[in-house]
């Protein structure tokens, strides 16, 4: 079960990077959201999957290792989450606004900060 | 399970994050009501100043410090560990913050939302008290998150179309390298099954070394891109010019060094994945040490042109962290101090630069010296730090860095051993980023300073005289950067105190038992 969720994190990584390839922000924040997805997805595989044990001792107290659930991967994707949504929110809103005030949502068309350099003068 | 109560002087560690974080949101609530709030951040700026000074008088004087959260010990609670490398900067990243509180001021009663400013500086602040001083990678993740979130507010702060241009670059770019710094943290604990420093130090060996080279590459990667050392640098120019000068002077003086905080600490953690990147380590310092001064020299726009000269001085950590030796890492954590401090000061100059001549342009700028010379001689000053002229501030650092290079590669000393290639250029390459350095900043000062007028433009938009500073310009605008430059020249002309800091954040960075010992983990063989 490792390898095939190890695969899936694989594919959905290479989605991202395709689509963060492109020159529209959209698709490139699509590609984003793709990208901490796969990355949580990555981080679940490397925390030991296993069949539904919950990580809760007996009362004894011993419990083998390899046979529960591990609990500590699922908070830090779940933080992980908190925060990219968090983020990802604000970078859509941005995208909004950036659409709006400059008219363009081809990355290459964003040459305000950078604009390019003037033409070479041809006279002497 | 935690049972001994908590020391209190081990509060210290975390008062430096607690402080902000509480002023931050507390401002925050009474945003309606902005008529204290700067004064109240730059107390608050001024309290974490004092507690950092005193948590770095401790950590010097008996070593490393370190608090775990929650009851549960390391490596399972979260630790905040401070050695003398984090106390130093977290020092430095509250006085460059306290500086460009003071300067915001002059703006005060012009703005009509400034009630944002001052709450999001201190999150800020929290952001980067928290990475330095942290003692546990998943920790560092949220502070670099919370930085991210804070810089994002200050960036497009009054939405002008520029600042949402610039925003764009920084956050898309920024995004990926925190998603990728995830990525690096999940195959870790996959590897390790542990993400506290001290433990990582302690559990790396016994891992497969072709897992840990990757990690480390992949963390070196994203620290890369946040630290905006050569290949993965273009975001920095594109976007750190286009907000407020004081949020230019933040976000240059703190955001890029936290990066390159990141780079040195967790390569320190492995060491033998460091060794294993270390041809591509010097590559990468070589390049940024010649490109980005020599990109500097080419640039008309004045914040952009210091935005070049601030990558060139990460391609000098980066070459500390490429000679891991007492000197070498001495000599980074210095010249990481050093950029804090000289870099703020030169975006805030450049901001009362845009003031009086109206234009970002250096081609629209001209004659500067005759009507303000205490703003060309802060420039030149400045300048002076940054190229590592002798008698300032940033050619101790270089001393230091030149040393370890020069006794590497067998330059000087007894040449017993073949010569050391890499070293060798890295020594070469940091002699050539001074003189580089020098010669963008001096065009940049006789462009705007010393020559009589601007020249010949043949744009449609023509120079506009030159504007003369209001009383509270003057007072905070000047007082704010005059201070910021005093306190450089002093530690210029005395730099023992920051040099004996220096080599004890480099002794803790080298030698990581007394790091590991202070966590309360068992030693590593």
């Amino acid at each position: 079960m490792d390898t095939m969720f190890a695969i899936l994190a694989g594919l959905f990584v290479a989605a991202a990077v395709f689509l963060l390839l492109s020159r529209s922000l959209l698709r490139m924040l699509l590609g984003l959201l793709l990208l901490g997805n796969g990355v949580n997805l990555l981080i679940l595989v490397a925390g030991r999957l296993t069949r539904i044990v919950p990580p809760i001792l007996p009362p004894d107290g011993a419990l083998a290792a390899a046979a529960t659930a591990n609990p500590l991967p699922q908070a830090l994707i779940l933080t992980a989450i908190v925060i990219g949504f968090a983020l990802f929110t604000f970078l859509l809103v941005l995208a909004v606004r950036a659409y709006e005030t400059l008219g363009a949502d081809d990355t290459d068309a964003m040459r305000l900060a950078e604009p390019p350099p003037p033409p070479p003068s041809l006279g002497y | 399970m935690q049972q001994a109560p908590i020391l209190l002087a081990a509060w210290l560690v975390i008062l430096p994050v607690i402080l902000p974080l509480l002023g931050g949101a507390a401002l925050l609530m009474a945003r309606r009501h902005g008529r204290f709030h700067l004064a109240i951040a730059g107390t608050v700026g001024l309290a974490v100043a004092i507690v950092d000074g005193a948590l770095l008088w401790r950590v010097v004087a008996t070593g490393p410090v370190s608090m775990t959260m929650g009851r549960w010990l390391p490596p399972f609670g979260i630790s905040f560990t401070a050695d003398a490398t984090g106390a130093l900067f977290a020092l430095a990243g509250a006085v460059v913050t306290l500086v460009v509180l003071a300067y915001t001021a002059m703006d005060v009663e012009e703005s009509r939302d400034g009630g944002a400013f001052p709450a999001m500086t201190l999150l800020l602040l929290a952001g980067v008290s928290g990475a330095f001083l942290t003692g546990d990678l998943f920790n560092l993740y949220v502070w670099f998150e919370l930085i991210l979130i804070a810089s994002f507010g200050l960036l497009v702060f009054g939405g002008a179309p520029l600042a949402l241009d610039g925003a764009v670059k920084y956050a898309v770019i920024n995004f990926t390298a925190t998603t990728l710094f995830l990525t690096a943290l999940g195959l870790l604990y996959g590897a390790l099954g542990t993400l506290n420093m001290a433990d990582i130090f302690g559990a790396a060996p016994r891992a497969s070394p072709a897992i840990m080279a990757s990690v480390a590459a992949l963390l070196a990667t994203a620290f890369g891109i946040k630290a905006a050392a050569f290949p993965v640098n273009a975001w920095l120019p594109a976007s750190y010019h286009t907000p407020a000068a004081a949020v230019s002077a933040l976000l240059g003086g703190l955001l890029t060094k936290v990066g390159v905080y990141a780079l040195l600490r967790t390569l320190m953690l492995l060491p033998a994945s460091r060794d294993f990147l270390h041809p591509v380590i010097i590559a990468v310092a070589a390049a940024t040490l010649v490109l980005a001064p020599l990109a500097a020299t080419a640039e008309t726009n004045l914040r952009r042109a210091i935005g070049y000269l601030l990558i060139g001085g990460i391609g000098s950590v980066v070459a500390g962290i490429a000679m891991p030796d007492a000197l070498g890492t001495a000599g980074a954590v210095v010249y990481v101090v050093h950029a804090m401090l000289t870099i703020s000061a030169l975006y805030l100059v450049a901001g009362l630069v845009e003031r009086r001549t109206g234009a970002t342009d250096t081609r629209r700028m001209g004659g500067l010296y005759a009507a303000s010379p205490t703003l060309s001689v802060l420039f030149l000053l400045l300048i002076a730090g940054i190229a590592g002229l002798p008698p300032f501030l940033g050619f101790w650092p270089k001393l230091l860095l030149l040393e370890a290079g020069a006794a590497r590669s067998g330059l000087a000393g007894t040449a017993t051993r073949p010569l050391d290639l890499g070293a060798a250029g890295l020594t070469i390459c940091l002699l050539l980023n001074a003189l580089l350095t020098l010669i963008a900043g001096a065009r940049l000062w006789s462009h705007i300073f010393w020559r009589a007028g601007p020249e010949d433009d043949p744009s449609e938009h023509p120079a506009r005289p030159l504007q003369a500073f209001a009383a509270r310009e003057k007072w905070f605008g000047m007082g704010a950067v005059t201070s910021l430059a005093g306190i450089i020249l002093l530690a210029g002309l005395w730099p023992n105190p920051l040099i004996e800091a220096g080599r004890a954040a480099a002794a803790s960075l080298l030698d990581l038992r007394a790091y590991v010992a202070a966590t309360g983990l068992a030693a590593p063989p």
